[in-house]
């Protein structure tokens, strides 16, 4: 995980914590120190279509439990109602499953949107909503390149549904529900470095069943989600045009020269007001 | 002091300041106009529809969808409308800092124009918010998303509010009678000035950055990581294209208001403000070719979203500006306005497109407004219209300030 701003304060933190409180705080940082992006790896080889993550996902969250049925080339999507689908897609090798719910990227695009926080890419790894931060303006769905973020269009009170990798239970010490429901192992839940060992490891032992490539490993400057899969990623409804470095870099340029609009412009306008200001003239500027 | 307290307590009549103030809320002249009689209905209609809205959700009355969040009230009533109130920046600037005394005239009508726009049409965007009652968190501070473009731009949104606002108090303050007030209030002008201008060089620019991050959703030929500067320097010619507009009806509709003196003036007015135009659109066009060879997008130019493409750079932008430049030679003020309609209307396309139009082009759902979503917009556009009359109608903006201004200096 490169570091990222937040990562360098909590650093900061940790080191301002540790010369103020001295050796008792000290004692806490090797332990969140380790604290390191979780994430999700689906195995497509291994997905047998069950719908188990859908229901245990639908019932862990409060949404209704899927009632379409699973069919060949018939794209189900992600709702406001439904946070994670399974897709049967016809590729070059056959038939294939895959999941579909929020990548959760290492470097958001919806978090880096986010004018109050509400999305929020949390140091365990999941990007999570936080609904008394969000004003519904909806510019994460504008800016997510996976196009995840679901709105509720027909609520007063809309919120916004997206996986959120059962941040409750990961907090709790539990793994997500999808996971814990998945009878073929297809979805295994750990940290981001243990699981891409795990997918290098699989692709190694059977070069043959797999394509050489980890979906998640680097895309929009690496997700949470990782995925493997023995067909072509653009054959299994993946945009494999999106870029591979982060999406909030796209802003960085525009929002880095802000401060220095901010100095150097006022003093120029100011140095031009009052070189062409008038002396004779001058009473009359006020108007 | 005693005397001070009495002008701001009292009026010319002699009325407390509550009289005056309700007596200036009556209406004035005929009611059943025609102007009236079609923007009554469609407000009342507008304020049924928002309510509506706030009860059923967003989706109750537009017709935005998953894949397309953002629809009319973003890409027209904000980001065009700000585009649009780019003149009062831009007049300020060549009035207060490089003291273009010639367009003083303007600068009044020009902000408080500017001042109603940013009212309104970010005011717009209220109605556009799933959750509009956290909308103060990104201000007080408790979530404050510095990461993000759009924080930048709502709070440059509310500090350009206030900057235009400031300029505009002195004009309030000759209405009041408040001598004192007006003193106080126009010795901040130039400060006002200043940080207006930033605000909106940032915000403007702003405006475009937002669908940076949208790089795979918007039609290559429209999405570049130029936008910011593309829209920062098509703002000038759009905000200055409106002054020209706005200013050939406010001169038949408000004649009254107008002195004999400004109406001589408004000629050369005019075409000055239509080099500067095309001058600005030289430069914008430019970019936009230095953007598209950059780009290598030659390839999308034979398709119907290139035709598209071509119609806005070529019937909106080139032809304008040919417009403004040969009309500014032959002194041709029919011709000018002509040229500052076509180029709002290449404005307004432009946006769109940017945000609207080609923002998921490929998608096999096209979004296209439905009329509850016109029919707000329209609403929201008559709601500044009256308000703008109303101030025109009462303050000295168009008219030359009381009597007492000049004396006091």
């Amino acid at each position: 995980m490169s570091i990222n701003r937040r990562n360098f304060f909590k650093t900061v933190g940790i080191a301002g914590v540790t010369l103020a409180v001295g050796k008792s705080a000290g004692a806490n940082s090797p332990e969140s120190e380790k604290t390191e992006f979780r994430g999700m790896l689906y195995d497509a080889t291994r997905c047998v279509g069950c719908l188990e993550c859908e229901i245990a996902c639908a019932k862990s969250h409060n949404l209704p439990e899927p009632t379409d049925e699973l069919q060949v080339d018939v794209l189900r999507k992600t709702s406001e109602v439904k946070r994670c689908v399974i897709n049967y897609h016809t590729t070059s090798k056959g038939e294939v499953l895959v999941r579909n719910q929020c990548m959760h990227c290492n470097e958001p695009a919806c978090a880096a949107a986010c004018l109050t926080q509400a999305m929020y890419k949390t140091k365990e790894g999941p990007v999570i909503w936080r609904a008394d931060k969000c004003m519904g303006c909806r510019y994460c769905m504008v800016s997510c390149p996976f196009d995840v973020p679901k709105f509720e269009y027909f609520s007063a009170n809309p919120k916004i549904e997206k996986c959120d990798m059962c941040y409750d239970r990961i907090m709790k010490g539990q793994i997500p529900s999808c996971a814990e429901a998945c009878p073929a192992e297809a979805l295994i839940f750990g940290t981001r470095r243990e699981l891409l060992a795990e997918a290098r490891k699989r692709i190694a032992e059977n070069p043959t069943e797999y394509v050489d490539q980890i979906y998640g490993e680097n895309v929009a400057g690496g997700t949470g989600y990782l995925y493997l899969s023995p067909a072509p990623f653009n054959e299994v409804g993946f945009n494999t045009k999106l870029q591979n470095t982060s999406y909030p870099a796209l802003s960085k340029g525009f929002l880095y020269s802000v401060p220095s609009v901010f100095v150097l412009l006022p003093t120029l306008l100011l140095g031009i007001h009052k070189a062409t200001k008038d002396n004779q003239s001058k009473d009359e500027e006020n108007e | 002091m005693n005397n001070q307290a009495v002008t701001i307590a009292k009026d010319n009549d002699g009325n407390s300041i509550w009289q005056f103030l309700l007596h200036e809320l009556k209406p004035r002249g005929k009611w059943l106009t025609p102007f009236n009689i079609i923007s009554i209905p469609i407000m009342l209609l507008g304020l049924g529809l928002i309510f509506y809205r706030f009860i059923y959700g967003i989706g109750s009355i537009t017709n935005l969808s998953q894949e397309i969040p953002w629809g009319l009230w973003i890409g027209f009533d904000v980001v065009t409308g700000v585009a649009f109130a780019g003149g009062a920046y831009v007049l300020t600037f060549m009035v207060y800092i490089l003291k273009m005394d010639k367009y003083h005239s303007l600068v009044r009508v020009t902000v408080l124009n500017g001042f109603l726009a940013y009212v309104f049409y970010a005011g717009a965007l209220l109605l556009d918010l799933g959750r509009p009652w956290n909308v103060i968190n990104p201000i007080i501070g408790n979530s404050f998303g510095t990461s993000s473009v759009l924080f930048l731009v709502a709070w440059h949104f509310m500090l350009y509010m206030l900057a235009e606002l400031i300029e505009f108090s002195p004009a309030i303050a000759e209405w009041l009678g408040a001598r004192r007030a007006r003193k106080i209030l126009s010795g901040m002008t130039i400060g006002a000035v200043i940080f207006g201008i930033t605000l909106s060089t940032l915000h403007q620019s702003g405006l475009g950055a937002l669908f940076l991050m949208a790089k795979d959703k918007i039609h290559p030929l429209w999405y570049s990581e130029f936008i910011p500067i593309l829209f920062l320097v098509s703002s000038i010619f759009a905000g200055l294209s409106m002054v020209i507009f706005e200013g050939s009806i406010s001169s038949k509709v408000f004649s009254d208001q107008i002195s004999e003196k400004h109406h001589k003036a408004e000629r050369g007015i005019i075409q000055g403000l239509s080099m500067i135009c095309a001058v600005a659109m030289f430069a914008y066009l430019f970019m936009q070719l230095l953007v598209f060879i950059h780009d290598k997008n030659w390839a999308y130019i034979n398709t119907p979203m290139g035709y598209w493409f071509l119609l806005e750079m070529i019937g909106f932008v080139l032809i304008p500006m040919i417009l403004f430049f040969y009309s500014y030679r032959n002194n041709n003020t029919l011709m000018i306005r002509i040229a500052a309609i076509l180029t709002m209307l290449g404005i307004i396309l432009n946006r769109l497109n940017v945000t609207v139009i080609g923002f998921r082009w490929d998608a096999p759902v096209h979004y296209v407004p439905s009329w509850m979503e016109i029919t707000v917009t329209l609403a929201v556009i008559f709601t500044e219209i009256w308000i703008f009359r109303w101030v025109i109608n009462r303050m000295p903006v168009l008219r030359e300030s009381p009597a007492w201004v000049k004396e006091e200096k």
